[in-house]
């Protein structure tokens, strides 16, 4: 039997990372052999962009780079500065940013956890969750007056406080996430088509996850204990006890599959209903920025010098945020890094050896926005000719997968 | 294994290179209403010896690399290694940067991808925007900028190679694209 090998290239539009992405997969038969990451149509140039503004302009470009991480980047990006400039931090402006960057997480996860659903096949389920999804942005648009970039973040500190009415908005919410979860978990850990189709799939294993320096639950799901919030614990997560978490403690075992990466994402729910109830029991009183004065801030900056770093635990991973402050308006060096950039290479261990069919699921599983799965081309090597699958296409393979395998 | 404390870090580090190592400071930092601390370590290193500290380093522990960030210092570019060691417990990874400096005379630096894989985006990173050749990198195409992006522009990079004129803090300081200084004034 002759062995034709066909070239998937899949991409590049992806806005979870600075860049689109394309993948191009060798497949031969059903079988991924061999897979290439090329990223790279649409580089923004933030960082450049930065270094041509002061420190609080640029944080409402950070707070731009991603749409759901609207809290990671200005959060990492106030830290670097502040660690630079030697700002301190109110107590209470340190609490209330833990409090939105776990909304954040929140959000983050239960969206990631419709568009598994969505990929694998389940819509109900991507409806379901999505519209529980929406209790905590409306929580976030009633305590920051947006539902995505929140311009919560200050060098400093934060821009907005809690009134009491808004502190017992968030009581609400994690009430009624603390009601869902129990239906949230039973649908994505207990369903046995589910299970079929993320045990064993895409599998990292520690060691490939360590090699190639994976970062968040991706990490965590091969059974690497790494969490910023728990390394180095900064803001409110320093007086909280926050651990990382693995799949071990609900399975038992550490496979690194699929599967183990939704356990992750849904203990972490449970993690950040938590963390905000301490959070809001703890809050401290007092003022919410170090410097009210924005005139002044600036020319504290702008006499500033030193390097400085930031690390905020993003829904996907660690984000860092180095600054170099040189005495003038602009930081002299800026440079963000999302937890994708860390990320994108643990595919290709994951993919290697399996169906186009899961494609989706894996590609899904490390949460990168799924827009990327845009258009396909299948290149026959042999005769050169190439055709198209669209995203639809490669989601009716996944779902079709999920039928056949259904018991 | 055996945790080093950041002292213990740097005086390995001296040890091993010596003269190599320029400057060397380790900066703590006091979080939370219980006045917890962690560490980071800064170590200034001569080029030559990059790899062989980066070798050293993952005998401690198997370090996490975040990334690469980089500053056009005229004559040379820095470039600063960011790792992280013994993660796990609360208050104890140690953030080690190690700084470098490349000449702009002779631009490269050695691939770290045999020792850790995952530092293959950011060197590629490196490449493009600062124009340093990562040498044991294999060759590819571009993975941020766009496949017809000019030659021998560097976006990060401050001088006459650099993307635009104003790099520096909005003052004037190349003229690679927008050519006279009547045009950039347009711009701003």
């Amino acid at each position: 039997m002759s062995k034709i090998t066909y070239s998937v290239p899949i991409g590049p539009v992806h806005p979870s990372l600075k860049e689109p992405m394309t993948f191009n997969f060798k497949i031969h038969g059903e079988q991924i052999e061999d897979v290439y990451l090329a990223p790279g149509d649409n580089h923004r140039g933030i960082e450049f962009m930065g270094m041509q503004r002061n420190p609080i302009q640029i944080i409402y470009l950070a707070e731009r780079i991603c749409g759901i991480c609207s809290a990671s980047h200005p959060f990492a990006f106030s830290m670097a500065v502040e660690n630079a400039a030697g700002i301190e931090v109110p107590e209470r402006a340190q609490y209330i940013r833990t409090i939105i960057a776990e909304l954040e997480r929140i959000q983050s996860h239960i969206l990631w956890a419709g568009v598994a659903a969505h990929e694998l096949g389940f819509d109900s389920v991507l409806y379901l969750s999505w519209k529980a999804r929406e209790v905590v942005m409306d929580t976030l648009e009633i305590l920051t007056g947006n539902r995505v970039n929140y311009g919560m973040f200050m060098i400093g500190g934060v821009r907005r406080d809690f009134s009491l009415e808004q502190v017992s908005a968030i009581r609400k919410a994690v009430d009624y996430y603390r009601e869902v979860y129990g239906k949230i978990e039973d649908i994505f850990l207990n369903d046995p088509t589910i299970a079929l189709r993320t045990k064993n799939v895409g599998i990292l294993t520690e060691e490939d996850a360590l090699r190639l320096c994976a970062v968040g639950p991706t990490a965590r799901a091969s059974g690497i204990k790494k969490d910023v919030r728990q390394d180095q614990p900064y803001s409110a997560y320093a007086d909280l006890n926050v651990k990382a978490i693995t799949p071990d403690v609900f399975t038992g075992k550490i496979v690194g599959d699929v599967y183990d990466r939704i356990i992750v994402r849904l203990l972490e729910l449970v993690q950040s209903l938590e963390i905000i109830e301490q959070c809001l029991d703890n809050l401290p009183a007092g003022e919410i920025v170090a410097e009210k004065k924005l005139v002044k801030l600036l020319n504290q900056l702008k006499k500033a010098k030193g390097r400085g770093i930031g690390r905020h635990e993003a829904p996907r991973g660690e984000c860092i945020h180095v600054v170099k402050l040189e005495e003038a308006e602009a930081p002299e060096a800026w440079k963000a890094r999302a937890p994708t950039y860390n990320n994108l290479m643990t595919w290709v261990p994951m993919l290697m050896g399996q169906q186009i069919a899961d494609i989706p699921i894996v590609i899904a599983s490390i949460d990168p926005c799924i827009a990327c799965m845009d258009r396909v081309t299948i290149l026959d090597k042999s005769n050169g000719k190439k055709s198209i699958l669209t995203k639809q296409d490669l989601h009716k393979l996944s779902v079709e997968k999920t039928r056949r395998i259904t018991p | 294994m055996e945790i080093l404390k950041p002292e213990e870090i740097v005086e390995l580090f001296k040890e091993k290179f010596g003269d190599s190592i320029t400057e060397s400071t380790i900066e703590t930092k006091i979080e939370g209403m219980k006045k917890n601390s962690y560490s980071s370590v800064w170590l200034t290193l001569k080029l030559n010896h990059i790899k062989e500290a980066v070798r050293l380093l993952s005998t401690i522990q198997f370090p996490h690399f975040a990334i690469i960030s980089g500053n056009d210092l005229g004559e040379e570019i820095e470039l600063v290694y960011h790792f992280s060691l013994y993660y796990g417990e609360r208050f104890k990874e140690i953030l080690v940067n190690i700084i470098t400096l490349v000449p702009k005379k002779d631009l490269k630096v050695p691939t770290l991808t045999d020792i850790i894989p995952g530092t293959q985006t950011a060197e590629r990173e490196i490449k493009e925007m600062f124009g340093i050749k990562v040498e044991g990198l294999p060759d590819s195409p571009n993975l941020f900028l766009p496949e017809n992006f000019a030659k021998d522009i560097y976006p990060f990079r401050k001088d006459e190679k650099g993307i635009y004129p104003l790099s520096k803090n909005g003052n004037y300081v190349g003229e690679n694209i927008v050519k006279r200084k009547e045009e950039v004034k347009n711009i701003e």
